[in-house]
């Protein structure tokens, strides 16, 4: 069994060393993506006209091939992790800027006419109104950058073995080596499934007040008894 | 005291939206902003709060101008209410409703006992505290808005159209809610609709605003009822204003006859002296006293008397607690053209014919006139 997850040593990393390393490379850009995405989303939101030039922007930036990306980057970055992650920041921000943007424009507007006539000041609104009630959209934007991330980091291989899981599949082909081939496709696979899977969790953790379709359920459970 | 002062806003593009608008909102009492959409009764609300700010004249609360003060804390120190209450769907009831004395600083546990009390308040049951809003009914949706903005007990409430979402029986269920609410607690409330039947039963004072954002008439209701001061109030109010009046006039004043009225189990001797010659039909109670029906005397026999066959008596009315209007709509709904008034155990306390009903509105009338010719004169 052992034998299964043993690594070619110039990998330099353990199998779980990878993952680790295929973890970080994916997700910090995400993070980082989120807290640009955040203020600038916000900015789209109260200067209206500046929302479909921006989201040009970024759609072109995403077109951008990644490798053209690292061309460029190199020059500054090196041959490194950092190199690795600043596109894949960038490719999060077509996701997460409209999910922001859509979620906090989805409040109702008598809800906003609330919490004004209460007396909360614009920033105060902003963090205890407009973003609680855009966390799923913002979630759901999440799960679309994180397992696109996930999946791009690969790439990273290109550039001085830093594609964590995807130098695992380089190797696997040019050893020839069918096992680290599957180890790296199955594992990168399995780890998106895990993030998308947790954020889920983390949706249904901060949004109980959303409803959740128990009519629907109770309903389904009735068809099967009465089926019985 | 609100005092609006000559106030007008004008919009960038030109649009006037309140045009010189003076009212004088006094303490204590239901002042009910009307008319149709774009007459300005919104935005006249949301400048009293400075949600919108005018373009001229001044708005005075207690003598101090509104300008003067930071906008967040005169927004705290008056409750809004709006349209499908606008909570927080993301909060608890309960913390919905201990929004704003957790803006001013008071503490988790001293907020959320003050929203249990207010929960109560408003006729709320206290299972719903942990509830978030997507699980309760419309109605009760909006007893958490009232709620809501009673929390920090402000002395003036701001209520933009709030009963309009929901259904007319909920609606009543809430109007009566709010006089109640209002009885106890004496606040300065200023109220927009543009239902005329809510603001009539309402307002203690009714501004009628016409488009333009031009005041048409300010008056107590019943005042507005029986002078409108122009056609387009008198077009507002509805073609049947004289039969809204009669809300204002009490029925203690009608002469209740008791002498048409015989209990089931009657013998036929007394049912033989009911029978008088002034009231063609004799109402039968069960033998409490309760109405069951209305029946021609030479069709009751003692001891034999079918319930299945009495006339419909309609809807009986509370002597001294409803109105004239309660009272006539009784005489009309029932075939006989009598109505029955009942006390607080529907117990029938006395019958009176349309006719005398009649009598007791042109008497009603009378008295108004002497007392309008009253008021004219003392001043």
């Amino acid at each position: 069994m052992t034998e299964l997850f043993d690594m070619p040593s110039d990998l330099q990393h353990s199998y779980l060393g990878l993952v680790a390393l295929h973890l970080r490379e994916a997700l910090i850009p995400v993070l980082a993506g989120l807290l640009v995405a955040l203020p600038v989303a916000q900015l789209c939101v109260r200067v209206r006209w500046l929302y479909p030039p921006l989201l040009w922007v970024t759609t072109v930036l995403y077109a951008i091939p990644s490798l053209a990306f690292f061309v460029v980057l190199i020059d500054y970055t090196g041959l490194s992790e950092t190199t690795v992650m600043i596109p894949l920041a960038v490719y999060s921000l077509v996701v997460l800027v409209p999910a922001i943007v859509d979620g906090v424009r989805s409040v109702p507007q008598e809800t906003l006419a609330a919490a004004t006539a209460m007396g909360f000041g614009p920033l105060r609104r902003y963090v205890q109104v407009q973003l609680p009630i855009a966390a799923p959209a913002i979630i759901a934007g999440l799960r679309v950058a994180s397992v696109s991330s996930i999946s791009l980091v690969s790439v990273g291989m290109l550039i001085g073995n830093e594609g964590a899981l995807g130098n695992l599949l380089n190797s696997g082909l040019s050893y020839n080596q069918p096992r680290l081939v599957w180890l790296s496709v199955v594992g990168t696979a399995v780890l998106a499934v895990l993030v998308d899977a947790l954020l889920v969790v983390l949706r249904l953790l901060v949004t109980p007040w959303m409803p959740r379709g128990n009519r629907k359920n109770t309903r389904t459970r009735a068809v099967k008894e009465a089926a019985r | 005291m609100i005092r609006i002062d000559s106030v007008t806003k004008r919009y960038p593009d030109g649009t006037v939206a309140v045009d010189r608008l003076s009212l004088e909102i006094p303490d204590r009492s239901i002042t009910v902003l009307v008319g149709p959409s774009g007459c300005g009764k919104t935005t006249t609300l949301r400048m009293i709060n400075r949600m919108v700010e005018p373009s001229e004249g001044t708005i005075l609360l207690d003598g101090a101008d509104i300008q003067q003060q930071p906008v967040n804390t005169l927004r705290r120190s008056m409750g809004y209410v709006i349209q499908n209450a606008g909570l927080f769907q993301h909060r608890t009831i309960l913390d919905n409703i201990a929004t704003v004395p957790r803006l001013l600083g008071w503490g988790k546990e001293k907020s959320r006992a003050r929203a249990r009390e207010l929960m109560e308040r408003v006729g709320l049951d206290g299972s719903l505290a942990k509830r978030y809003p997507y699980q309760l009914s419309g109605g009760q949706q909006q007893r958490v808005g009232v709620a809501r903005a009673l929390a920090a007990d402000p002395p003036v409430l701001l209520m933009d159209e709030p009963f309009s979402a929901v259904d007319p029986v909920v609606r009543k269920g809430l109007q009566d809610e709010l006089l109640r609410i209002q009885d106890e607690l004496g606040k300065t409330i200023v109220f927009v609709t543009h239902d005329i039947d809510e603001a009539v039963k309402l307002g203690t004072m009714v501004a009628v605003m016409r488009t333009g954002g031009h005041l048409a008439q300010f008056a107590p209701p019943a005042e507005l009822l029986s002078h409108p001061a122009d056609a387009f109030v008198e077009d507002f109010l509805g073609a049947d204003r004289g039969i809204r009046r009669l809300s204002f006039f009490p029925s203690a004043g009608l002469r209740l006859q008791t002498a048409p009225i015989v209990a089931v189990d009657a013998t036929a001797e007394q049912i033989a002296a009911h029978d008088t010659a002034d009231a063609p039909y004799l109402l039968v109670t069960d033998p409490n006293g309760r109405p069951l029906g209305w029946s021609e005397p030479r069709d009751l026999t003692a001891g034999q008397i079918e319930t299945g066959r009495l006339l419909p008596y309609g809807r009986p009315f509370m002597a001294g607690t409803d109105s004239l209007r309660a009272a006539l709509d009784c005489a009309v709904l029932s075939p006989t053209g009598w109505a029955v008034a009942v006390d607080a155990e529907g117990r029938a306390t006395g019958v009176v014919s349309q006719q005398a009903i009649g009598e007791a509105i042109r008497g009603a009338h009378a008295e108004r006139r002497t007392d309008d010719t009253a008021q004219k004169v003392a001043p």
